[in-house]
């Protein structure tokens, strides 16, 4: 295994590590905790009354919007952070073809705050 | 050919070796489990902090009765959870209601192994320390991309919640992890804007290259970087961790309990636990970044945690983190949590053009200054500077009548 897995192989130990300690947690409390489920007791919680339609409501579009602007900055991040390393190594020429790429895709929020998209009513 | 391997991936000293497996494996044993009893017991110790430092901020005493100051109140907690019936709405997604709490406490526990917790970075060591006569660090791993990594895993951290909410089958819930949602991802985006402007200066990816960087005040990011990334940064975490005033993922007034209304018993307790443990983390990883991780304060160029020799490093990240932590406690005592409408314009309309500029002015500032001798660096970097503030200025203005235009069109909203 090259050197580089093998960084990561500790990751992967610690992680099911993680996991198991979670697991062993919900193991333990299931085995000390009472179980009496009752029809009352199952029911989905909506301030003591009873639950009107169901569960899995519809929710804004405008959620939708920001989730879309983010995809914007992630791809953005996904560009900028190598560069940011070895910003010396390309000199003016990457410095003004990340003004550009930059000022692009800001052009996309400002566009989006102009349409009215980032306010929240 | 095998140096400029192990200096492209700068993997850890220890692991770069093929003798003595066993005793490899066993300081990789030892680190695993130091850093599981770190976790657990900081984060015990965080809740019962936050607890005491909020009632003292009260005029309350506080929890005061379990063990001495209260100090086991979280245990007890704990321990109360473990005997309480857990109870899966009938309405939920059973599967992913199970999968939801582990979804959200794993990435906070892995997020430890990428934070150097000490070692000595002063003088241009690279934080090695020697154990058992094999060298290693004082972190889990030190991969190229670490903080790549915590990214990815404070991104994780978000299925966990969301599913969490959505699994439950109820609208509470439901409510709050589709604002849990929206407000964490708006808010990584200025996170990750500001960080650009630490990689700027450290020029790597690596948590220990970005800690090792920063030998001496000066050169502590939060200063090198001019102290505005550094508050965005601060900012945007709080709102990542929906810590107050950035609440609103919990809001009790509108939403009960927020996104883990349904959880009950030790299954609610993961969710408590990860979300405490992200706070220390996300502390640490603010101390990696800006304050310099393990590097000493110096006064008149002696480390004034000299004393306490090979630990100093480690003192020193805890002290620096504990005063993070007590930022946060305070946080949550003096500011009123933000409405929803404020809380998506200060993100996007304030802090991510904010972070934008700045980290263009500062990459302008960065090549000029290794390229050129004499004053030519700076005026280029101002003028560069002053020409990039004032377009995004323009914009700004441009984008600014524009909304007010339109609200006048469609009559004030709010």
């Amino acid at each position: 295994m090259s050197l580089f897995l093998r960084d990561y192989l500790t990751v992967v130990w610690f992680g099911l590590a993680a996991i198991l300690l979670a697991g062993l947690l919900l193991g333990v409390a299931a085995a000390v905790r009472p179980s009496r489920p009752s029809k009352e007791k199952l029911i989905a919680y909506e301030s003591g009354v009873d639950p009107v339609g169901m569960g899995w409501s519809q929710s804004q579009i405008r959620y939708y919007v920001f989730a879309l602007l983010f995809v914007i900055f992630d791809v953005e991040a996904v560009f900028i952070f190598p560069w940011a390393t070895a910003v010396e190594r390309y000199g003016w020429f990457g410095l003004i073809t990340m003004l550009i790429f930059i000022v692009l895709l800001l052009d996309g929020l400002v566009y989006a705050w102009k349409r009215g998209l980032l306010r929240w009513v | 050919m095998n140096l400029m391997v192990a200096s492209l991936l700068a993997v850890d000293p220890l692991l770069d070796t093929d003798k003595w497996w066993w005793k490899v494996l066993a300081i990789v044993a030892a680190k695993v489990l130091a850093i599981f009893v770190i976790g657990l017991i900081g984060t015990m110790l965080m809740v019962w902090f936050e607890r005491k430092i909020v009632s003292g901020m009260q005029n309350r005493i506080g929890p005061n009765k379990a063990g001495p100051f209260g100090i086991l109140q979280t245990l007890a907690d704990g321990m109360k959870l473990f005997f309480k019936e857990d109870l899966l709405p009938d309405k939920a997604d059973k599967w992913v209601f199970r999968v939801a709490p582990f979804l959200a406490f794993v990435p906070a526990f892995l997020l430890w192994s990428v934070i150097p917790l000490g070692g000595d970075f002063t003088d241009g060591k690279d934080g090695t320390v020697t154990w058992f006569g094999e060298t290693t660090r004082v972190q889990l791993i030190d991969p190229p991309v670490g903080i790549l990594i915590v990214l990815a895993l404070s991104s994780i951290g978000v299925y966990g919640i969301m599913l969490a909410g959505w699994a439950s089958g109820s609208k509470y819930p439901l409510l709050g992890s589709v604002r849990a949602t929206a407000q964490m991802i708006s808010y990584e985006a200025a996170l990750g804007l500001s960080l650009g402007a630490v990689l700027l200066m450290s020029g790597t990816l690596s948590t220990s290259g970005i800690v090792g960087g920063q030998d001496g005040i000066g050169n502590w990011n939060i200063v090198a970087t001019g102290f505005i990334p550094f508050v965005i940064f601060m900012i945007a975490m709080t709102a990542e961790l929906s810590r107050p005033p950035f609440d609103l993922v919990e809001a009790e007034q509108e939403l009960v309990g927020g996104f883990n209304t349904e959880y009950s018993s030790i299954r609610f307790g993961l969710f408590f636990l990860a979300e405490f443990m992200n706070v220390i983390t996300m502390s640490a990883i603010i101390v990696t970044l800006f304050l310099g991780g393990p590097q000493p304060l110096t006064l008149g160029g002696v480390d004034m945690l000299g004393f306490a020799g090979p630990f100093g490093g480690t003192l020193w990240v805890i002290l620096k983190t504990l005063a993070f932590l007590y930022t946060y406690v305070w946080f949550r005592a003096t500011l009123p949590r933000l409405r929803y409408d404020q809380l998506m314009d200060f993100g996007w309309k304030l802090l991510i053009p904010a972070a934008l500029g700045w980290f263009l002015v500062l990459a302008a500032l960065q090549m000029t200054r290794d390229k050129y001798d004499g004053l030519g660096p700076v005026l280029l970097a101002a003028a560069l500077g002053v020409a990039v503030l004032f377009v995004a200025y323009l914009l700004f203005n441009a984008a600014l009548v524009v909304s007010k235009r339109n609200r006048e069109r469609e009559g004030v909203a709010y």
